[in-house]
This record gives C-alpha cells, structure tokens and sequence, in this order.
C-alpha cells in the first residue's frame, strides 16, 4: 500500500490536510489579497463581521481590517511554527544521536544538560527568555526553539539505543565504516518516522506558544500575528465578541489541522503500530 | 455663602456658580450623609502626600491634607487654609491671613508656625519639585499665629499657583518637628487638617476615610464616609460601578472604550471638569541630539504625518483636545493664535524628500501605561510608515521606559507631563537647555538648545508685568512652534464617571485630587 493510501485511510488526517492546505494558501496569498499593511487603519472601529461590504471579518478597536490581519497572521504564525521547529530539531537531534550512539559519560553528560532543560517548565522559560533578549521575531524563535528541543533529543536517543545494536549497524562497523557514516547514513534514515511525526505536533505547539506570548504583550511588536489579535481584543470582549473569536478559531483549527496530520503520518509511517479502523 | 464674603483674590462669584452647576441638580440644598464609594487605580504606595507625590496618593490624601489655597477651574485662587492674601505690587511680598480655629485631626491647633514648618524645613528636604520653587523664596515669616508672609528674592509671579495640597500640603510640626521624616510612624496614620480623617487601611482591598467632626468650614463636609476600593482589574471595576459597589470612576480607572457605555448607563454622568489645573500633556520626545529626528524638517514632518484627530476620536473616544503648540490650552499664557499642524501626509513627504531621509529606521519606544498608550503607539507607528518612515517599535516595561528616556536611549518616545498651571512651573523645565540631565525622565531629554528660548523663558518666569510676560510667552510658543523640539499629540481628558445623585463632587481645577469637602448625596 502507497504512503499517502495509507495517510489517506485515517479521514481525520484527510480533513487536517485539506484545512492545513487552506491555512497556507491564506498565508502564501496574504500579500496578493492584502497588499496593504495589515496595520493601516482603513474603517470606522468596531465594524461587525458583515456590517460592510468589503470588511468580511468586520474592522478591529482601530478601524483595522480582521481579515487582513488573520492572512497576515496566518503567514506569521506558520511561519513562525516551522522556524523554530527546525531549530528545534537542528539542536535535539544531534544531541539525541550523539548520546544514543555513544552512549556512558556522553550519554550522561548529555542527557543531564537536556533534564537541566526539561525541569523549567516550557511557558515560563519561553516568556524570560523573550522578555531578556526583548521581543522580536528571532527571539520568539529562539525561544521556542529553546524550550522546545528537549523532546527531541530524547526520542532520537531513545531510537540509537534500540537501532545501535541491530545487525545491519554490526555489519557497518565490520566493514569499517566511520561513526559519522554509521550514524548519519545507516540509524538517522531509520529514525525518520517518529521525529517527523514529532516535528508535525511541535509545529502546532509553536504556533501556540506564539500566540500566548503575543497574547501577553511579548510578542513582536511590529509583526500581526493571530495571539496579538486576541490579545489586543481581550478587554473589549464585551463589545466586540468577534475580534477575539476569529483569531481564537483560526488557531484552534490550524493546530487541529496540524495534530490530525499529524497522527494521518504517524498511521502512515508506522503501518505495523497502525489502530484498526 | 461666608465663604465668598471673605475672598480678596479675583475670584468672581460667575464663575464659582458655572463651576458648581457643572451636573444639573434637583435640588440646590446640600443635604448631609451618605457614603461614597470611589474606585482607587492602582492602590497608592502610600498616603503620606508630603513625602509621597504619586497620582493615586495625592487623589486619597487630597481629602486629608489642605493647602492655603484652591484653584477654580480657570486656575484663580480660591481661599481655603488662608483667608484672605496680598501680595505687593513690586510682586516681592506675599502675605496670606489664616483661617482662625482651625484643629488638626489629633486635636491639636493648626498656627502660622506649621506653614513656617511644612514650607521652609519640611517641603523643602522631601519634594524636590517644591524645592524648586521655593528657591524663589528669600525668607518664610510668622509675625503672629494667623499671619505669614513670604518674601521672594525676585519676582516670580507664577508663585501665587503653587500652594494647592499636591505642591504645598500643611504638615503638622507638633508631631514631625525634629523626627526623621521618613519613617516617622504617623506616616501610617496621616495627621491633616482636611475634610475627611484616616480611619483604615486594609492593603489591597480597601482605604476608609471618616468625617472630621470638628472640620472649620460649618456644616461641612457632608459625607459621613469615603471608602477608597483597590480594584486591579479594569473589567471586574466597571462591573462594580455596573451593579453599584462603586459611585465614582475617577480618571484612569475606566479603560477609553469603556467610558461611552458606563457615563450612558441610566443616572451615570460624567464631567471633564477638575483637570484643568494639571492637564496631562501627551508628547512625542523627539532626540534632538541624532539621527534623523536631529533634523528639523524630520520633526516637522512627523506633525504633519501623524492623525491627531484621529486618535482623539477612535483612541480617547473623542475626549481631549489636538494641542496647536507647546502650551496647553487651559493656560492663561497660551497662544490661540499659532498656527495648527494639521494632518497633511503629503506636506509630510514633501519635507522627508527636501532633507533626504534615506529610510534609516528610526525606534519608537511607547509608554507602557496599558492598553490605550500600546494602541496609539500602533497607530503613530502606522501614520509614519504611511509617509515613508521606517519604524521599529520597541516594548518595555515602566522602569525600562524610564531608564531609557533618562540615558536619552530612543528616537522616539511617548510621554505625558503635568502643566502645573504656568509655564514657569509646568513647561520651561522642557525646554530650557540648563535642564539637560541624564537621570531624570521627566526634564529636556529631547535635547532641545535654543538661547533665545533660553533667555525668553527665564525672563517671562520674573517678568511682574502681564503684558510684557505674555508678549515674550508669545514669541517663545512661536519659537517652539517652528522647532518642533518634540511633538505635541493631545491634552488628555480626565473623565470623572459618578453616579447623578452626587453632587458638587468637583467644584475645583484640581477636581477630585482637591478632596470631598463639597460632595454631598442626593437622598432618595
């Protein structure tokens, strides 16, 4: 059975994958459908969804347009969601197969620096790092990337332990291949599936983490995102429902859509582990 | 109306009655009894208000602590601790007559000797911004228990603004007179010879206030009672005014947007009335000393670029007023005359394109004062990049925005400052380049040097003749004006929402900060 026949057979992932395919062609169109700034103030405040032709989503406390704003935001929070992944696993999964492989004092030593990590909680970490290095997009990224990697390294260590010892490592060391050959050409492929599956709920938690931050005020203040939204619309909830409700709803389902794609890839990559249906 | 009969200064019995109309009452007599209940944002440091200055200690300790005199809402002078004043026409001498039989709380009679006190010894060590004025003053005199003069080195006609409670409060010298004023232990229990007596303190909840029983003025004040309440939350305050908890929303303690819905609510009313004699100044300070904004043309351009209307109308929903220059409009000294800024994005571009800015980012550094002050900067953001200005906003917290705006660490940077009814007293300090300090957030962080606005200042500060003093005001405002050392956005309302049945709740243009001595409560 094909990969995506197998991706396909779990509906969910179907349905993640089609609103995840929306979200990012919001995001990719954001420039064409609103070339303006999503800050421009452009209407009267307040406008509700619907109230006038040409303000869909309504207008914000400042006369701004919502739906400028959420395909902006959309670009920003997936964007924002994918950097810090990557960073995320440029710095877990090497950690994670240096100390799989090697193992004794590195593993150790290792392993103690990622603990050292995992004891903070993620959020509050997250927000005294971004409140040090003041807020921006690379420090949000950095942030999240920092907060992030820990899972990474654990699973990914967690894979050379089992994979380090199978017979087809064995022949590799026989015929004298290097350490570097053996982990980056022989486990690392083998290791792929779980770290992609990983990759695609860290996804999600970034544009969550970003959000919160946003919605605290740490956000970049310079850049719309989706938590900025929310957060500038919060104390006017009682007049204005939907300013918090829209961009409240664009997060839930793109983090929705992320998590159902995700579990699509884990049912497609695992077949073995894959639930009946 | 004893009270009147006995004023000296210019006080006219038209105005005292347009402020008293203010809300339109039922009934004219003031009847006695009742209990106010006022929202408190954020909870004062403390209530000792000769040694604490901060917005919410001086709106509490109003109510405890007196001055020789008030301001009506044209900023006359109005009797209240003293009498009755002279002041000689060489402008040198001021003598004030004392109210007779006046108490302090503890019992103990209120004499010529504790003005002599609380001015010359105690003001002077504790308040830095009365120090300054004092510095006028050549020698403090109490020829007998009711009379004091002060004799000033020159003339300095702005002194006669300079005794409301916030600058010049009366302290008791039977009970700090040789302590350490700083940890004396009636800090806790605030002795004055105002309206209302500290009763309770419950930190976080609620400050209780209690008649003075034996206060000087017959009759007065009406209230039995004024519970201050602490509420941190905006939202959970205004559903408190909602249901009844609270009567009265001073200034600050109802977010902008809130303000329609709670002064429209049935028996809610709101006055402007009470601000005019500090009248926050919203600015933009603009570093003179580099980068773009050091060019004039740049600075000019940010008046035209940015929609003052705008942010009056959406952000202070529609209360406030565009400023024309560097002075406010409630100043006597205040040129009406000068010519507005007005929005022109493409006056703006002209000047960007005549000086060559080459779209070097320049930093802008909002006020972290909550909701209102993040979206105006967004706003001003906006208009700037609407004129081809590159900006980059920069976040903060209050004791970073100090510390930047103190090591002159920004481009661009909101504030807001008091006027303190005169030039001499609220604006000069701006300006004038003798005030160029690192360290203090609140002097001529911009950078401005301008010897003739130098000299116009000092001399309009001593100048005992009107004419001549508004003459060189005049030209200075011109000066200003054309410079543009920083950008002037608004002169803020200060909305007090109170329920209708409270009358004559400010009757003063130090408003609420000016205590409760004439609120009184309508019976149902």
């Amino acid at each position: 059975m094909s990969f995506f026949r197998r991706f396909a057979q779990n509906r969910g992932a179907l349905v993640g994958l089609i609103i995840l395919a929306l979200v990012v062609l919001l995001a990719v169109l954001a420039p064409f459908l609103y070339p303006d700034s999503p800050w421009r103030m452009v209407q009267r405040p307040f406008l509700a969804p619907g109230e006038m032709a040409g303000f869909p989503l309504g207008t914000d406390t400042m006369g701004r347009d919502v739906a400028a704003g959420l395909a902006h935001g959309a670009w920003v929070s997936l964007l924002i969601g994918l950097i810090s992944t990557v960073v995320a696993l440029a710095i877990g999964v090497p950690l994670g197969a240096l100390a799989g492989y090697f193992g004794g004092k590195i593993d150790d030593a290792l392993m103690r620096f990622t603990e050292f990590f995992q004891t903070i909680p993620n959020f509050a970490l997250a927000i005294v790092l971004v409140a040090i290095l003041q807020p921006s997009t690379t420090s949000i990224v950095a942030a999240i990337a920092i907060v992030s990697w820990p899972p990474v390294a654990r699973l990914v260590r967690g894979e050379f332990l089992s994979l380090k010892h199978r017979e087809y490592v064995e022949a590799a060391r026989l015929v004298g291949q290097t350490h570097r050959d053996i982990i980056l050409k022989q486990i690392l492929p083998n290791t792929l599936s779980p770290v992609i599956v990983l990759a695609s709920l860290m996804v999600a938690t970034a544009i969550l983490l970003e959000s919160s931050l946003s919605f605290l005020g740490l956000g970049d203040p310079d850049t719309m995102s989706w938590g900025y939204m929310i957060g500038a619309a919060r104390t006017v909830m009682r007049q204005a429902w939907w300013l918090s409700v829209i961009p409240g709803v664009a997060i839930l389902l793109t983090v929705l859509a992320l998590n159902l794609v995700g579990e699509g890839l884990d049912d497609a990559l695992n077949p073995q582990l894959a639930r009946q249906r | 109306m004893t009270l009147l009969s006995s004023v000296t200064g210019r006080l006219t019995a038209a105005a005292l009655l347009v402020t008293l109309a203010a809300p339109a009452s039922a009934q004219e007599t003031p009847q006695s009894g009742g209990v106010a209940n006022v929202a408190i944002q954020p909870e004062p440091p403390g209530l000792m208000l000769p040694l604490v200055q901060n917005a919410p200690t001086q709106r509490v300790a109003g109510n405890i602590f007196e001055g020789l005199l008030r301001y009506d809402t044209d900023l006359e002078p109005m009797p209240q601790l003293a009498d009755s004043w002279e002041i000689s026409d060489d402008g040198l001498t001021y003598t004030f007559h004392l109210h007779p039989g006046v108490k302090w709380h503890d019992g103990e009679a209120f004499t010529a000797a504790d003005v002599v006190f609380s001015a010359d010894v105690f003001l002077r060590e504790t308040n830095p911004r009365t120090r300054a004025i004092l510095d006028h003053v050549e020698s403090i005199e109490a020829p007998d228990d009711e009379t004091v003069v002060f004799t000033l080195k020159q003339p300095f006609p702005a002194f006669i603004q300079a005794f409301e409670v916030g600058t010049m409060p009366m302290v008791p010298k039977h009970i700090y007179e040789g302590t350490d004023f700083y940890n004396n232990p009636a800090n806790n229990h605030p002795i004055g010879t105002g309206p209302f007596e500290f009763a309770k303190w419950d930190r976080g909840s609620v400050i209780e206030l209690d008649k003075n029983p034996d206060y000087y003025e017959d009759g007065k004040p009406y209230l039995d009672k004024i519970y201050w309440h602490v509420i941190p939350d905006a939202a959970s305050r205004a559903a408190a005014y909602e249901n009844g908890t609270l009567d009265i929303m001073p200034a600050g303690s109802v977010e902008n947007f809130d303000i329609p819905r709670l002064s429209g609510m049935d028996g809610s009313c709101m006055t402007e009335q009470g601000n005019e004699f500090f009248n926050p100044f919203a600015m933009l300070w603009l570093n003179n000393r580099e980068g773009p904004t050091a060019d004039k043309r740049f600075r000019q351009a940010v008046m035209y670029a940015i929609d003052r209307d705008f942010a009056k109308n959406v952000l202070w929903n529609g209360l406030g007023k565009v400023p024309n220059g560097p002075f406010s409009s409630t100043l006597a000294a205040h040129d009406d005359d000068l010519e507005q800024y007005p929005y022109d994005p493409d006056k703006a571009e002209e000047l960007l394109d005549e000086m060559g800015y080459d779209g070097k980012p320049v930093r802008l550094l909002p006020l972290p004062y909550g909701e209102t002050w993040t979206r105006w900067g967004e706003a001003v953001r906006q208009n700037l990049e609407d004129v081809g200005i590159n900006v980059e906003t920069e976040s903060s917290d209050v004791a970073g925005w100090n510390q930047k705006i103190s090591d002159w660490d920004y481009d661009i940077a909101f504030t807001y400052l008091f006027q303190y009814g005169d030039p001499s007293l609220g604006i000069a300090r701006t300006y004038i380049s003798s005030n160029i300090a690192k360290g203090s957030p609140w002097n001529n962080v911009e950078g401005y040097e301008n010897p003739k606005a130098d000299e116009l200042f000092a001399k309009a500060a001593v100048e005992n003749d009107p004419e001549k003093r508004q003459a060189m005001y005049d030209e200075v405002q011109q000066i200003l004006h054309d410079d543009v050392p920083l950008a002037w956005i608004m002169e803020l309302a200060q909305p007090t929402i109170y329920r209708c049945n409270v009358h004559d709740l400010i009757t003063t243009g130090i408003g609420l900060n000016d205590g409760f001595k004439n609120a009184w409560i309508e019976q149902q």
